[in-house]
Order: structure tokens, then C-alpha cells, then sequence
């Protein structure tokens, strides 16, 4: 199973998130994570999909969405050959004695928007800590160049 | 100009040359409904919603239009989902308008309320729900542009009832501008060339011809391409009429439903092409198996049925015609006459005779059928309905031509036929149209009688009555060691006094001596009638596949 990132270009219209999570559900793709944010284009959206399976699973994937009229346009992200980014939120229990060790651990990633790794690797550092929250924004990405 | 939404509604209709929709007015349509009355278009009051939306794709599979049913909100738009989801499966063109509520109260779970977009948008290759009376022109004009072109099927329009009665300066809608719609269809050179190596290099190919062959009229091509070339034909379920029943190349339908020879060749073949045809389980059972064994070579207008249950070997995205097309300037192509004899054979070993001549104490229904289709004549129209009398339909009764058969074939809809039936009728008047059905599937929609009436449809309806779910009871026979469970219709009506009360003619028979005069005497009577043929309830339609080991 293989991580696949999508970009899609969709027209604004209210309804059409459901339309797209809809179609995932019932052809049984597996999304990952899914971000969803206006763009340059005006009047669209562009929509991050992370969907896991493999690669007849991604062609079917593209080729559903294809067939969505207020899909317009869907790219097929490399995976070294993008920028990818996400951003967490996360709220620990810090006690007095604790306190200084998480900002210093929260001082080394400064921002906590990265990729995935990175991501990941800031919550391994404060598992010791009680979380109490972890909010993720899910990926978003772009072909470089 | 100015006028209403429902004004500028019919309009936008009658621009799209629609001259006759089928439906059920209710409160939140009838700003449209107000507005019809002033059209021409005809409108077909059906008896439940269901009935508008099968009823609009019988007509669209006979006319070779696309199909129009109108409903109101809430229960009138949800009644037209299975009718929708049905012509979804088999890629029918239809366009269904629904009313909504006013929009200031869209979201407050207000009276007759349904969210139809929403519920519809697996079914629908797209879905409106109009906010503004100015959208209407071009709403509607993109629906029916949309519902009939590339791989076709519903769209559904849901239209508030404020701005059904909105005032706004009407302006015809420009060009269809569809960024995110593409139709694709073409072979390249290297496609074609790739092919036609393919079939040089065959031994054995067959054309597995799908609804694609029907829905771009491709029949005629297929023809000349089969007779040029002297490949064996095989059909799905909706393929069936792409080539004449009586043509010596054509091997009849695939599938665990289908007939011995078909099958065979499926199996035997080293090359198959798929033609218009999704290779849908019913169809192909163990299509990985298959391409296992043979070359694929997969033509479909909708890129996404290339590789989603099987993968080819080499696929095309093309209408069946721009590929039949391309197969006829194709040379060299060697001599498949051993082939073509070996599934000859097959199929007339299997061939069977009629049983007409004695008296019985039932009618066999593969009899009833060939007869039906002979004495009716080639440009008959036969709708089913689903269960036995589908398959008795599809492998016996004679179709000659496209579009004279039609069914619910991937979504097996029971309450199809009837409704159907009438639709075809109203598309065709001067032709036969006849509706067979079970006992179970014509009282699903048998509401719709009422619809056959007002409309002085002269359908003939043969009913084969053997007091059960017959399919159901079949499969219960077989895999669930007779274990029978709610299959039984003991306390069915007396069918014939319902025809009386219908105010169509009736007969009743039991033996098969007496088909062919009352088959005549039906054909021959000029309104509706019923025909119940009393069959043996132990009649099996797997009778083939199961003995002869097809998948």
C-alpha cells in the first residue's frame, strides 16, 4: 500500500466536498487526509487528497474524480518532486516541572507546520507528556518548479 | 423578456425539442406544473413517481432521445431514485427535474423537504440544485447536453419552488462551457495499428458487444464488421439486439444467465474485444482469469471502465463507433474459419425445438418466448421486468433489432418493465409493444395499469404467472437446499379480473397447443391486453450454465 497525493482543482460550489467524500466512500478508497482551501483560480477550490492503495486503485481514483463535472483539473503529485506541508495544533498537560522541557522542545521546531515526518517526529517528543489534543490541518502540497 | 423560472423552465424543455415527460405534480412543482399548461409539450401523469422516472427511460431507449420525468419534493423526488439509480446502471439518458422547498427554508426539515442532490449523487452523472431563476436556461440546457453525450446517463435538477415563480429578464443561454466535463473519443494510428496485429495474430477472437454498441448506434457497423472479418459474437445483457438474433456469427448472451455457446467462446477464445460492454460481474464472472488466458482488448467511451474489472491488454477510449470504424479498414487479417465452425457446432448442438404441438399442463416459457418474437415481427418492442421472465426474454425470444429489447440490466430493477413499456409505447405508437413479466415483478408497479389506461396504450402484457418469486425460488432450489422462504404468492389477485377492471382485454392459457392463437389474437386486438400463461413453477432459466459448467 502506497501513499498517493492528489491535487484537485474543483469549482466552488456548495455540495461539491460531499460529492468528492461521497465517491471515496462508496468505491471504498481509502483517503487519508483530505485539505481543502480557496486558491488562485477564482471561483475554485483546490483540494489535497492523500489516498493509500495501490497504483490501479490511484487510476480509478483519478479517473472517478475525472468524471465529477465540477472536477476541472487533477494532478498527480511525485512524491520527491513536491513541496508538502501540514500544520499541527496540540495542547499538553505541562506541570511546573514540566513546563520548561516543552517549550524548549517546542522552541526546537519553532513553527509547527513541516511535513509529515517532522510532524510526526514533534509528537514522538511529547508522547512523554500527557497529550491532551492534537488537531492536524492534513496535507497540503504543490509540484516544485 | 420577462417571465418566471417555470415559464423559462418550459422553454428551456421545448429548446431541447422534448415534446412529451412523464410525472406527479405535488406542491412545491407547481409553479412548473401552472406553466406546463400553457405548453405543448405532453405530460404522461403516472401513478407513483417510480413509474415517471422507468416510464422516461423506456421512452428514452425506444425514441432515442433522452427522457424526461418531473416530481415534486420530498417523497416525489425520493419515489424517482430507483428509477434514477436504474438508468444510472445502464447509462441511459434521462433528465429529472424535482421541486424543492422555497429556499428560506432549505435546511429547517420544513414539509415535503428531501435533500435529492445529496441522495442522488451516486446515481447521477451530475446533479443541480438551481439558486437563482436567471441559472434555469443554462442549468437545463448543460443538463440535457450533459445526459447525452460521451457515456450517457441521468441528471437531475432540483428547483426551489420561489424560484420556480421568480420574475427574471429571460436570455437564451450561450454555448455549453463545461471545463471540467470531457468527452474523448478517438483511436490513434498506433492504437489502431496495435489492434489490428492483435487480430492477425489471433486464432480465436470473439466482439463481446456491450449497451455501448445500442447507445451510439453502432449496430450496423458492428455488422459489417463481423461479416467482413468472420468473427463470432458474443453480447452482455444490454448488448442484446446489437446483432440480429438469427445472424450465423452471433452466439447469444455471456454470463452465469446467459447460453452454453456464448460462454464456450468466451472461454475458448485467445482474443477478446470488448466493445462498449463493462464487463460487469453477471457478465464475467472471472474477467482476471479470463485475461489470464486471452488477449483483452478493451474500446469504451468512459475512461474509467478501462481497467476498473479488468485489465486489457491494450484499451482504447473511443465510441464503439469510431472503433468499428477503424476495425474496417483493417487488412491482412487472417481466415478464423476452423473457429468460427467450432462455435457453430456448439451452438447447434444446444439448439432446442419448440414444444407447440401437445397439449400441457403448462406453458414452457422458452417457447412462449420464441413464438412471441416471431409471430410479433422484428420491430416489436419487448420490454421485462427482473427475475426469470428477464432471462426467459434474453435467451429465447428472437431480437432482431437495437433498442426492441429492453430491461433493467445492471441494476435489476423489478417494476421496470411495465412502466418501460409505456414509455416505449408513447415513443413508438405505431409499433408492438409488448411487457412480459412474472407474477411477483407486475405487481410492483402494477399501479401503472392505471397509466396504460388514461393513456389508451395498446400494450400487451403476458404475464407468467407461477405464484411465486420464481428467480428467488430458483436460487433457493439450488444453493439453499429448497429451504424455501418467502417466495410463495399464494394469495395472489385474480389477474384477470384485474385486466377486466382495467378495462383491457384478457386470456388466460395453460398449454402450449393454445400459444400460437392466443398470441395471434392479442397481437391482433387493438388495445391492452393481458395474456397469463400459467407456467411450471419448477421451470428453471440456470438449467444450462449449471449442467454445462459455465462460469
Amino acid at each position: 500500500m502506497n501513499q498517493h497525493i492528489l491535487a484537485v482543482l474543483v469549482n466552488n460550489h456548495p455540495g461539491l466536498l460531499s460529492k468528492v467524500a461521497g465517491l471515496f466512500s462508496r468505491r471504498s478508497f481509502n483517503i487519508e487526509s483530505l485539505a481543502v482551501g480557496v486558491c488562485e483560480v477564482p471561483d475554485c477550490s483546490r483540494i489535497t487528497i492523500v489516498v493509500n492503495g495501490d497504483e490501479s486503485m490511484v487510476d480509478q481514483v483519478i479517473k472517478q474524480l475525472d468524471k465529477l463535472v465540477d472536477v476541472l483539473n487533477i494532478e498527480r503529485l511525485p512524491q520527491g518532486k513536491s513541496v508538502q506541508r501540514e500544520m499541527i495544533l496540540i495542547k499538553v498537560q505541562a506541570e511546573s516541572t514540566t513546563r520548561a522541557e516543552v517549550v524548549q522542545i517546542a522552541e526546537i521546531f519553532r513553527e509547527l507546520t513541516g511535513q509529515a515526518d517532522k510532524i510526526e517526529a514533534f509528537i514522538k517528543l511529547l508522547e512523554p507528556f500527557q497529550i491532551l489534543q492534537i488537531v492536524r490541518t492534513g496535507l497540503i502540497a504543490m509540484p516544485r518548479g | 423578456m420577462k417571465m418566471t423560472g417555470a415559464q423559462a423552465m418550459i422553454q428551456a424543455l421545448e429548446h431541447e425539442g422534448v415534446t412529451t415527460v412523464f410525472g406527479y405534480p405535488g406542491a412545491a412543482i407547481c409553479p412548473f406544473y401552472d406553466a406546463l399548461f400553457d405548453s405543448k409539450i405532453r405530460h404522461i401523469l403516472t401513478r407513483n413517481e417510480q413509474g415517471a422516472a422507468h416510464a422516461a427511460s423506456g421512452y428514452a431507449r425506444a425514441a432515442r432521445k433522452t427522457g424526461v420525468c418531473i416530481a415534486t419534493s420530498g417523497p416525489g423526488a425520493t419515489n424517482l431514485i430507483t428509477g434514477i439509480a436504474t438508468a444510472y446502471m445502464d447509462s441511459i439518458p434521462l433528465v429529472a427535474i424535482t421541486g424543492q422547498v422555497a429556499t428560506d427554508l432549505i435546511g429547517s426539515d420544513s414539509f415535503q423537504e428531501a435533500d435529492i442532490t445529496g441522495a442522488t449523487s451516486p446515481f447521477t452523472k451530475h446533479n443541480y440544485l438551481v439558486k437563482s431563476a436567471a441559472d434555469l436556461p443554462r442549468v437545463i440546457k448543460e443538463a440535457f447536453y450533459i445526459a447525452s453525450t460521451g457515456r450517457p446517463g441521468p441528471v437531475l435538477i432540483d428547483v426551489p419552488m420561489d424560484i420556480q415563480a421568480d420574475c427574471f429578464e429571460y436570455q437564451a443561454p450561450g454555448p455549453v462551457s463545461l471545463p471540467g466535463y470531457h468527452i474523448r473519443s478517438g483511436v490513434t494510428s498506433a492504437q489502431a495499428e496495435a489492434f489490428a496485429e492483435q487480430l492477425r495474430q489471433a486464432k480465436a477472437p470473439i466482439i463481446c458487444a456491450g449497451g455501448g454498441i445500442i447507445s451510439c448506434e453502432a449496430s450496423p457497423l458492428l455488422v459489417q464488421v463481423v461479416n467482413k472479418f468472420q468473427i463470432p459474437v458474443v453480447t452482455t445483457m444490454m448488448g442484446i439486439g446489437a446483432l440480429p438474433f438469427d445472424h450465423p456469427l452471433y452466439l447469444g448472451t455471456l454470463g452465469s444467465h446467459g447460453v452454453f455457446a456464448a460462454n464456450y467462446a468466451l472461454n475458448k477464445a485467445d482474443l477478446v474485444i470488448l466493445i462498449g460492454a463493462r464487463v460487469g460481474n453477471r457478465a464475467m464472472g472471472a474477467a482476471a482469469e479470463i485475461a489470464r488466458r486471452a488477449q483483452i482488448i478493451h474500446i469504451d467511451i468512459d475512461p474509467a471502465e478501462i481497467g476498473k474489472n479488468i485489465k486489457p491488454h491494450l484499451a482504447m477510449v473511443a465510441d464503439a463507433r469510431d472503433a468499428l470504424q477503424v476495425m474496417l479498414d483493417f487488412d491482412n487479417i487472417p481466415d478464423f474459419a476452423d473457429w468460427v465452425t467450432t462455435v457453430q457446432d456448439i451452438k447447434a448442438k444446444r439448439a432446442y425445438t419448440t414444444r407447440l404441438d401437445q397439449p400441457s399442463a403448462t406453458i414452457h416459457p422458452p417457447s412462449l418466448m420464441r413464438r412471441l418474437g416471431e409471430l410479433a415481427g422484428p420491430d416489436a418492442i419487448v420490454t421485462t421486468e427482473v427475475g426469470q421472465n428477464q432471462i426467459w426474454v434474453a435467451n429465447h425470444y428472437p431480437i432482431v433489432m437495437p433498442r426492441t429489447f429492453i430491461s433493467s440490466g445492471g441494476m435489476g430493477t423489478m417494476g421496470y418493465g411495465l412502466p418501460a413499456s409505456l414509455g416505449a409505447k408513447v415513443a413508438c405508437p405505431e409499433r408492438t409493444v409488448i411487457a412480459v413479466s412474472g407474477d411477483g415483478s407486475l405487481q410492483m408497479s402494477i399501479q401503472e395499469f392505471g397509466t396504460v389506461k388514461q393513456e389508451k396504450a395498446a400494450i400487451k402484457f403476458v404475464l407468467l404467472n407461477n405464484n411465486r418469486l420464481g428467480m428467488v425460488h430458483e436460487i433457493q432450489s439450488l444453493r439453499y437446499s429448497q429451504r424455501y422462504s418467502q417466495v410463495f404468492l399464494e394469495e395472489n389477485p385474480d389477474f384477470q379480473l384485474i385486466a377486466e377492471a382495467y378495462g383491457f382485454a384478457h386470456a388466460k392459457i395453460s398449454s402450449n397447443d393454445q400459444i400460437d392463437q392466443a398470441v395471434q389474437a392479442m397481437l391482433a386486438y387493438p388495445g391492452p391486453y393481458l395474456l397469463e400463461c400459467q407456467i411450471d413453477p419448477h421451470e428453471p432459466t440456470l438449467f444450462t450454465a449449471k449442467k454445462e459448467g459455465a462460469q
